[in-house]
């Protein structure tokens, strides 16, 4: 027999159980089951292919190229964005003039849409006239081809993201910072603590429940955002710009190649899955929580 | 008490709203999936065409849905169909008549052609652009908004350059001497004004490409859309004078230029020619602040053209009640007179030679002589790439010639490279 209790509290928990059902847990099953078959086609359907679209997978040149990209891109992203985050956080705690419009200019960027974003960054990059440069080219090192050209096409995204990210990250250092208990460093300063002392002994360690929390935020972000991908370069040029998850949507809107897809979406899991562990496991457990 | 008036408050608010669904007499609906890819309130357009159509058909309801760009339209359309719910009718790509023949989605067109005047308007349209509908010996769709690639060029910079802006080039040599005529660098050596830019992003490079292929009497695909020859020394050959644009010349801007910025570049004066759609004319004729013409393309020797755009198709699963009500709708959309206006509306190209017998189409032309480029220009073009998993061999193409443009391989070693993951693709498909 199941208690009353018990009943009432399968009740309430079912609503968030299905819906954790049918968007995550179903989905993700579906996808590993559908990695290991063939794509359907009209005329011919799925069939059992084993591990062949993982051996396709490691011998796709433009996925080992997509996967590198991708850990250059979360490589710079992470901590750049991260580090200016507090940098800015740490500029308009201060009591510095016009805070508030500082505040509000460093948070403008996460307000806006990433395709309406991309589209003005469009216009910075564009050669010759494009604001960028044109300032480069006061310096005479003007007519670049930023998004055009394979060694700099992947940086100017990463540019983009960073300009995104850091004041979004920033909004969460704001409101650690204002939470640390002004006696603390008040007797850090009594102490004879030099600013420098008091950030590396006393802000920094109190800040670093939000770090881990902005950190697989970035890390999610790193992996997760590439919308800017589709509207400025689509990947290319020759796939210089390719990363992971827009070569899942490419393979799996684009060329209806459904089960390759899945198998592209299940390598993607697997390493954030990694990550995931790592973070969680090791630093975890070296961060002070009050 | 209230338990019994809320069962029956139920109950009568069912019965009014089945009495709302049913309708006076049997109507036929179907739903119309529409991209639209060019500036301009088009959807208001489109509806005033379907409030029309209504009007004249009592027994068809339409429901016209907006669904973003071609992309996503085939998107929608193909994840619609697979989970049950296609559209009836829709515009696609006309390239992607592989994807959809293959995906079992769409039924031919000339099943539903029953009288001679069914007939009369299929033949009406221009060969050209059926010839990309027709396969396996069936008419899959019908022509709506079709495009050609043309060239833009800044009248005021070729007289600056001492160049006849009546006269613009017609074969690569002539392109190549005007192009450096027109190419200014300023006292440091940078370049000011370039003589020429071909987009070579991913959403259009494969296009454009197409026609300096055909201009230099090679083709990128079969008709059956099972073979490619980018190894073909044309192709390559082709690929070899782009790259030289830049490369040796010094006509063209470095690395790959972009689809979405060129007609910005071409009116911020960054480029004197543009290679771009029709699809740009409106725009361009709005907002150039200089005299500017449109050319037909050059040749090597002959001169040559792109086709591009979208046909109407009408869907398998579909009753047949809703097909005949498709073709009913497809007729009066491609009707001369209607394709004319879109062609008015848009800058599309009307694919049918009754529409530029029309009245508007032929007073827009005295306007807007540049209009007529395109048209003149069809007779020599050639259709776009297309092949089985076209976005994907497309894409193949694209990286090749991005690799090549940028000097990261030379034309000849990337278009191999490309030919060979092409029949990679291709073979599965040819049994």
């Amino acid at each position: 027999m199941i208690s009353r209790n018990a009943r009432i509290a399968w009740l309430l928990l079912a609503p968030a159980a299905v819906l954790l059902v049918a968007f995550t847990f179903y989905p993700t099953v579906a996808t590993l089951i559908d990695s290991f078959h063939s794509t359907p086609r009209g005329r011919r359907p799925a069939e059992w292919v084993g591990a062949g679209h993982f051996q396709t997978m490691v011998a796709d040149p433009i996925f080992r190229q997509a996967f590198v990209n991708n850990l250059i891109y979360a490589g710079v992203i992470i901590p750049a964005s991260m580090g200016l985050a507090l940098a800015m956080a740490l500029l308009v705690n201060a009591r510095i003039g016009g805070r508030a419009f500082v505040r509000l200019a460093f948070f403008t960027p996460t307000i806006l849409p990433m395709i309406a974003v991309a589209n003005i960054w469009m216009f910075f990059y564009a050669p010759d006239y494009g604001l960028i440069d044109q300032i480069l080219g006061l310096f005479g090192m003007g007519g670049n081809n930023l998004l055009g050209m394979p060694g700099t096409a992947l940086w100017a995204l990463i540019v983009i993201t960073v300009w995104k990210l850091a004041g979004f990250f920033m909004i969460f250092y704001l409101a650690a910072l204002q939470q640390i208990p002004p006696s603390l460093l008040e007797a850090a300063a009594l102490e004879g603590a030099s600013p420098a002392q008091r950030l590396r002994r006393v802000i920094l360690p109190l800040l670093m429940p939000t770090t881990l929390f902005i950190l697989i935020n970035a890390v999610i972000e790193a992996f997760r955002l590439v919308d800017h991908v589709i509207a400025l370069t689509r990947g290319g040029p020759n796939n210089s710009t390719q990363l992971l998850l827009h070569y899942i949507y490419q393979v799996a809107f684009s060329y209806w190649d459904t089960g390759y897809a899945a198998a592209l979406s299940v390598a993607l899991l697997a390493v954030l899955a990694l990550i995931a562990l790592v973070q969680f496991g090791v630093l975890d457990k070296r961060i002070h929580y009050r | 008490m209230t338990r019994i008036s809320l069962t029956r408050a139920l109950l009568g608010s069912a019965a009014l709203s089945l009495a709302a669904l049913s309708p006076a007499f049997a109507q036929t609906e179907i739903t119309f999936f529409y991209p639209v890819q060019v500036g301009g309130p088009l959807t208001e357009v489109v509806d005033g065409y379907v409030a029309e159509f209504e009007a004249q058909n009592p027994d068809i309801s339409v429901e016209a849905i907006y669904s973003g760009s071609y992309t996503d339209t085939t998107t929608r359309a193909l994840t619609a169909a697979r989970s049950g719910t296609p559209p009836t009718v829709a515009v696609m790509l006309a390239t992607d008549i592989f994807t959809l023949i293959d995906a079992e989605v769409i039924a031919p067109l000339d099943e539903q052609i029953a009288t001679p005047e069914d007939q009369a308007w299929l033949d009406g349209f221009m060969p050209a652009y059926l010839a990309s509908a027709r396969l396996d010996g069936h008419v899959w769709g019908a022509p709506f908004q079709r495009s050609t690639a043309v060239m833009y060029y800044n009248k005021e910079a070729y007289a600056a350059a001492g160049l006849d802006p009546e006269t613009p080039p017609v074969t690569w040599e002539e392109m190549v001497e005007h192009g450096k005529a027109l190419t200014i660098r300023d006292d440091a050596g940078n370049v000011t004004q370039w003589g020429l830019g071909i987009p070579g992003s991913s959403n259009a490079a494969h296009w454009l490409f197409g026609a300096l292929v055909a201009q230099n009497g090679g083709q990128l695909s079969s008709e059956d859309g099972l073979h490619t020859f980018f190894d073909s020394p044309e192709v390559i050959g082709a690929l070899e004078y782009w790259v030289s644009l830049g490369a040796e010349h010094a006509i063209h801007p470095p690395g790959v230029l972009e689809w979405g910025t060129t007609p910005s570049d071409f009116m911020e004066g960054r480029l004197a020619m543009a290679w771009t759609t029709t699809g740009n004319l409106t725009n361009i004729r709005d907002n150039a602040p200089f005299d500017f013409g449109v050319a037909a393309y050059p040749g090597n020797p002959d001169p040559a053209s792109v086709l591009g755009g979208g046909n109407m198709y009408i869907f398998a699963d579909a009753s047949d009640e809703e097909k005949a009500a498709a073709f009913q709708f497809i007729k009066f959309m491609t009707s001369d007179e209607l394709l004319a206006d879109w062609g008015i509306q848009t800058g599309y190209v009307a694919p049918r030679d009754g529409s530029w017998d029309t009245q508007a189409l032929q007073d827009y032309v005295t306007e807007v002589p540049q209009a007529d480029v395109a048209r003149r220009q069809i007779a020599v073009s050639v259709p776009e790439i297309s092949t089985y998993e076209g976005q994907r061999v497309n894409e193949v193409l694209n990286a090749a010639l991005q690799a090549a443009l940028t000097g990261q391989q030379t034309p000849e070693a990337a278009l191999t490279a490309a030919q060979a993951e092409a029949e990679r693709i291709l073979s599965v498909y040819r049994d």
